[in-house]
């Protein structure tokens, strides 16, 4: 085991156990707090797996952007502190648990089994610039039906979040 | 050469956090909770992607990664516009007050 495979082990660990502890705050502040550590965790993965461009790009979206703008909407929303009882909570974990584990049992198990996957990944490490040629000459349609997903988007948002909301039909 | 760890490790990993997401999503009654689950999950199959472009070597797992990152910045735009919306609306945030359409 060298020091990539250890690095690898301890990120992983890492990002386990901070989107686990994120899940299950009351508090949705903590929560998001949480996320943005399994979120860099996440970005230096990245890096590790050779595409230090998207390591950016997970940083500046998913950890700044994202997590910031649920962060504004906690803010802007009052919360409500829940009533449940212990029972109920219970109740409302259970199910997911045991769904949760069976099919996490399952996917390690196919995966240990599937061909293919036993390969060992080379330490290589695709340069932005090679990756940004490659995009926009392979899946250039791609790159412009994704920018008119984030034009519709910000008009749904835009439409949704006018200031008299009641007057939507 | 140098080698990281077996594939099936990745995958391994990345398994877990979708399955950590969507219990997230599954359990939690609170929408922006249920907006968080589904972003773990994202998050996880762009793991699976990135390892999967370096066991092949091809870049197209990389690019995909860029789309899923595109479709996620989207779904919580809209998603939490509309939380917003429904909570205007409504007056909560739990998931398990909204029915009015009970007998």
């Amino acid at each position: 085991m060298n020091i990539y495979a250890v690095i690898f082990y301890v990120l992983g660990a890492v990002i386990l156990g901070a989107t686990a502890l994120a899940i299950t705050r009351r508090n949705l502040m903590h929560a998001i707090v949480y996320l943005v550590f399994s979120f860099i965790g996440t970005a230096l993965l990245f890096y590790l797996l050779g595409a230090p461009f998207l390591a950016v790009l997970e940083v500046v979206i998913y950890a700044g952007a994202i997590m910031v703008l649920f962060l504004f909407i906690v803010m802007m929303l009052k919360s409500e502190p829940d009533h449940l009882t212990l029972g109920l909570r219970l109740r409302q974990w259970l199910p997911a648990l045991a769904l949760s584990g069976i099919s996490l049992i399952v996917m390690t198990v196919f995966v240990l089994q599937a061909a293919g996957g036993s390969g060992p990944l080379p330490l290589v490490m695709a340069s932005p610039l090679e990756f940004g040629r490659f995009l926009f000459q392979k899946y250039w349609l791609g790159v412009e039906i994704a920018s008119f997903l984030l034009f519709v988007a910000l008009v749904g948002a835009l439409y949704l979040g006018r200031a008299d909301g009641k007057t939507g039909s | 050469m140098v080698t990281i760890v077996p594939y099936s490790h990745v995958l391994i990993l990345a398994a877990s956090l979708f399955v950590l997401g969507a219990g997230c999503a599954i359990a939690r009654r609170n929408l922006i909770m249920i907006l968080i689950g589904v972003e773990i999950m994202l998050n996880a199959a762009g793991l699976a992607c990135i390892g999967a472009a370096m066991r092949w070597q091809q870049l197209d797992g990389q690019a995909f990664v860029i789309f899923i990152m595109a479709v996620a910045a989207s779904e919580v735009g809209v998603g939490l516009s509309l939380i917003v919306y429904s909570q205007r609306r409504t007056g909560t945030l739990d998931a398990d007050r909204y029915d009015l359409m009970k007998g």
